[in-house]
């Protein structure tokens, strides 16, 4: 996916004045956290098992090289085939030489923002493939020819109204007395669409949730049960998954998913958790014949290691994007990559690899309430201060306000020139004050006052006026 | 400088904010902490605790502010804030800056033990409650979210506000969210920042309360300065202000031309 993260202060601008969105997000952000909340309340060993959590994938980074080899031997003793990745474009090719090796000309996919990351279908298409997205959200905005909003509701930042007006523009068949107006009804009518799709597809594609060492499987949780008739029905299944994804066994996979849906969605579990492992064998009944896993690093080796090393501990659970009160202002589109919110204002820099998404880890109050929801315990305001250490370092924060920063700190670390220039500052500015007491503008403050007034000083400053007390020995 | 446990050392941090916009915050916790017994110093080189600096990723002079304010505030049994934001960046940051420096994490640390926010100390340490203090109206309390988060603030001003006749609390739905000051964040991204502003004020609007009080002067100033920009009529006040009965006469923080 294209990025657009270098303009995130115009995003995050429209997304502000689009009130149809505004409307959308407000519900968004109050239902999430409260389903979450009772979901976290009903188990009483839900922070016990956000330390297991914590410690299996803190577990798993420690020992990538190891749960990664094991995995791939599984996958090809049951039969399957793993191809790693280094970049975007290898998996690309990789995935786009599958398709051509079974003269493929429809892949229907489950959702991936894997695969959101590197761009698949629009690779696709120019290789003459048709991907079609079997998850709802993922399928109303490729009709849209829209990016995800969100990792886990990728078309939350559409009413059904909007879904509704979608379908009757692109469903040409659709005749024009039939209602569409409730979730139940649309999603009746994608699937109509989507069956002519799964029947005929020659390439499954999907993400994963997990990948399993212990026995090569891989995870799938979806609330639709596409996944599985996108994996299930073509001839060829193509996983695409980074590596951190790997954990090392069934019983592990089981602790994570006991707090991956109640995490995300406030489900005790997604309606539809299945275990793929290795292609079709002589006595099932159904499955693909050819069983390919994609491992794709794209940047994520890098971060092990560093300053960003925890963030690998994620495990797409979109609960920090629920709770981000920047988030549920601005939406995920502002954010401009495929990865919203805290988790992705640390992971965009590091993936992107550039300057692009300098704004990202700044845009956030450090308010810390994701680090609280958070089922690995990622310390996500840490992580987005650390890019600020970063960008400070490589002397990446604007000229102006590197300087203002610097400035004030010159003069606090000076106590008595300190004193001496807020005294001056506080006066002038109680000289200057309107008789109500508040600034409406003020051209040193514009940040300030171009969207809420400045309460005056209310005189000295207090250390003045202690010391006037002191001396004065009156108490 | 060590004292009875009775009467306690304290010194008063009065923040940055506090100190250069309104110091009758300063003199609320001054009265309050006199009242609880405390006997009081307010070191005269205290300036800024560092926490711009930390935050934006400037970690030389947020290392050099926090060297200061340690060596400012040493020998006192306890070190009082009446903002939960600076207390945590000395309490939760400071010994994060010296991890690497055994002898100056050890005088972090220490630091970091002495040190409370201003409704935590009072509630906590010196078991106090306000006596014959009225301030009659219907109130909300806004948690910041450090106070909250870092240090457990939730209950403390709550309770000693409880004892301040003729006010009731009504709880607002996003006490706990973020109002979108930020620091820093406030003036970098203004168009964010007040439209989460304008989310939280919406909601405390709707609980018809007549006064906003929070225990940040950052949050407050920002919440108050939009509220008046959008006209809206609720009082806004530092729990100091009323805790100290020093609310009559002066200017609330949201700029009420009339209360004065
Ligand atoms: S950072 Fe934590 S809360 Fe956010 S998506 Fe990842 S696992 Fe979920």
């Amino acid at each position: 996916m294209q990025s657009k993260t270098a303009h995130f202060k115009e995003n995050a601008k429209k997304a502000l004045g689009d009130a149809q969105l505004q409307r959308v997000l407000d519900k968004f952000s109050t239902g999430f956290p409260v389903k979450r909340a009772q979901a976290a309340a009903r188990l009483p060993e839900f922070e016990d098992l956000r330390d297991a959590a914590r410690d299996i994938r803190a577990h798993v980074l420690d020992n990538l090289d190891v749960y990664l080899e094991r995995f791939e031997t599984k996958v090809i003793e049951t039969g399957g085939m793993v191809h790693w990745a280094r970049g975007g474009s290898d998996a690309c090719s990789i995935i786009g030489d599958i398709c051509k090796s079974v003269d493929a000309k429809t892949v229907t996919k489950s959702k991936s923002m894997i695969g959101e990351e590197i761009a698949i279908n629009d690779y696709l298409e120019k290789n003459g493939v048709d991907p079609v997205e079997t998850d709802l959200g993922e399928y109303i905005i490729q009709l849209r020819d829209e990016p995800p909003s969100h990792i886990i509701v990728p078309a939350v930042h559409l009413s059904k109204e909007q879904v509704a007006e979608t379908f009757r523009e692109k469903h040409t068949d659709l005749p024009a007395d039939r209602v569409l107006d409730n979730p139940r009804i649309l999603l009746d009518e994608a699937r109509g669409k989507l069956r002519e799709k799964f029947l005929s597809a020659d390439v499954g594609l999907s993400g994963a949730n997990m990948l399993v060492a212990e026995t090569g499987s891989i995870a799938l949780v979806t609330n639709e049960g596409n996944a599985d008739l996108s994996v299930g029905l073509p001839r060829v299944h193509i996983v695409l998954a980074s590596i951190e994804k790997v954990v090392p066994c069934m019983e592990d996979a089981w602790t994570l998913l006991r707090v991956l849906a109640r995490s995300a969605t406030g489900q005790d579990l997604s309606v539809y958790t299945s275990f793929v492992t290795g292609p079709k064998r002589s006595d099932d009944l159904d499955g693909p014949e050819e069983f390919h896993v994609v491992l794709l690093d794209n940047g994520r080796s890098s971060m092990l290691g560093s300053e960003f090393h925890d963030m690998l501990r994620c495990i797409k659970c979109g609960s920090c994007i629920n709770h981000c009160p920047v988030y549920a202002k601005i939406g995920g589109h502002a954010y401009g990559w495929v990865y919203p919110g805290p988790m992705g204002s640390v992971l965009s820099p590091a993936l992107l690899g550039d300057v692009s998404a300098n704004d990202l880890p700044n845009a956030s109050t450090l308010c810390g309430k994701c680090e609280t929801v958070c089922p690995v315990r990622i310390p996500l305001p840490e992580m987005l201060r650390q890019w600020r250490n970063r960008q400070f370092e490589a002397n990446q924060m604007p000229t102006r306000q590197r300087l203002g920063l610097r400035a004030w700190a010159w003069l606090a670390r000076r106590p008595r020139t300190y004193r001496l220039v807020m005294e001056i500052g506080t006066g002038l500015l109680t000289k200057l004050a309107p008789r109500n007491g508040r600034f409406k503008n003020l051209p040193f403050a514009k940040g300030w006052t171009s969207k809420r007034d400045l309460p005056a000083p209310q005189g000295k400053t207090f250390m003045a006026q202690w010391k006037q007390r002191s001396n004065g020995g009156s108490s | 400088m060590k004292n009875s446990p009775e009467k306690p050392s304290v010194a008063l941090y009065v923040t940055c904010l506090v100190d250069l916009t309104r110091p009758g915050v300063g003199f609320a916790a001054v009265k309050l902490l006199e009242d609880a017994g405390c006997v009081l110093s307010v070191p005269e080189t205290q300036t800024c605790c560092g926490q711009p600096a930390y935050n934006a990723g400037d970690q030389g002079d947020a290392r050099a502010l926090a060297l200061q304010v340690i060596e400012n505030f040493s020998g006192y049994d306890y070190v009082v804030i009446p903002s939960g934001s600076c207390a945590a960046m000395i309490k939760d940051h400071y010994p994060k800056l010296f991890k690497d420096d055994p002898a100056m994490l050890k005088r972090s640390v220490d630091l970091a033990q002495r040190t409370w926010e201003l409704t935590a100390f009072l509630r906590d340490v010196m078991q106090y409650s306000p006596q014959n203090v009225s301030c009659p109206g219907s109130a909300t309390y806004h948690d910041s979210c450090s106070g909250l988060r870092e240090l457990n603030i939730k209950d403390q001003p709550r309770d000693l506000l409880g004892a301040v006749d003729g006010l009731t609390i009504v709880e607002a739905d996003l006490a706990e969210t973020c109002c979108g000051f930020g620091g820093l964040f406030c003036v970098k991204y203004p168009d964010i920042s007040s439209a989460m502003a304008d989310r939280k004020i919406d909601d405390i609007v709707n609980t018809g309360a007549d006064t906003l009080l929070g225990g940040d002067l950052g949050c407050l100033m920002n919440l108050a300065g939009r509220m008046s920009r959008r006209g809206e009529k609720l009082k806004v006040w530092h729990v100091a202000e009323v805790l100290a009965g020093m609310t009559e006469g002066t200017r609330p923080i949201s700029g009420d031309k009339d209360a004065k």
